[in-house]
């Protein structure tokens, strides 16, 4: 993994579904600094189109997404 | 950044658990967007913001609230409830799964800051007082104030 998408917090949302996923994103961005990665793993199939979503619209950065059985992970970006 | 969003308003008139439900879903998404969001419960919406004690000073104002007494514990689907049968299966049904309780999204509302509105005339309609609602009900208003706050942004009607 290359060095900027390093996490600074590592959330663990693995078996919580709609809303809760997005729900616990907002409230831990709010705890990183601007430009910090929070590195996230969740099992709700509905992140892959509902992170997205949020952080398009709450103007954060996804940087990836990867799916490994039924385990999800990404990394979003607080910038602003 | 949060002055330029648009508000999110929504009017909760229904007092049936698939619909509480995918109010407070689609409140607390929007507070988590950064909008400033509102919920506007009247009529059988107010039972979703009850504390669940018995209402009613006039005998038909006793008889509501035996009959269909609020409080969210209370709260059964639109659809096969079968006399409260199935709020039992579907509360099971919901934890089995994961999916958080309705009072807990609930709080999760609270605690996002989003405005729980209580509608005036509906209060005055079944005898419900400001006591027997939650303390975290932000204000009890009138259509215009819900109007002033729809016209800031999206509103939806539940």
């Amino acid at each position: 993994m290359d060095e900027n998408v390093k996490p600074t917090m590592v959330l663990d949302l693995k078996g919580l579904l709609c809303p809760m996923p997005v729900v616990k994103i907002a409230g831990a961005i709010k705890k990183v600094d601007v430009g910090a990665i929070i590195e996230a793993t969740a099992t709700d199939p509905g992140v892959m189109a509902d992170i997205p979503a949020w952080t398009k619209s709450t103007g954060n950065e996804m940087i990836k997404m990867e799916k490994e059985g039924k385990v999800i992970t990404f990394w979003v970006k607080r910038l602003k | 950044m949060s002055d330029e969003l648009e508000k999110c308003s929504l009017v909760v008139c229904s007092g049936d658990m698939d619909k509480v439900m995918a109010g407070f879903i689609i409140a607390t998404t929007a507070a988590s967007m950064g909008r400033d969001t509102s919920m506007f419960f009247t009529f059988w919406g107010l039972k979703a913001i009850q504390k669940g004690n018995p209402t009613g000073s006039t005998f038909f104002e006793k008889m509501l609230s035996v009959m269909n007494r609020g409080g969210i514990d209370r709260i059964g689907p639109s659809r096969l409830n079968f006399g409260g049968i199935g709020r039992w299966l579907f509360k099971k049904m919901m934890k089995d799964k994961g999916v958080t309780s309705l009072p807990e999204l609930r709080q999760v509302a609270i605690d996002l800051g989003v405005h729980l509105l209580a509608c005036q005339m509906s209060m005055d309609v079944m005898g419900i007082k400001r006591e027997d609602l939650i303390d975290e009900v932000s204000d009890i208003v009138g259509a215009a104030t819900y109007c002033n706050l729809a016209l800031q942004g999206k509103t939806m009607f539940i």
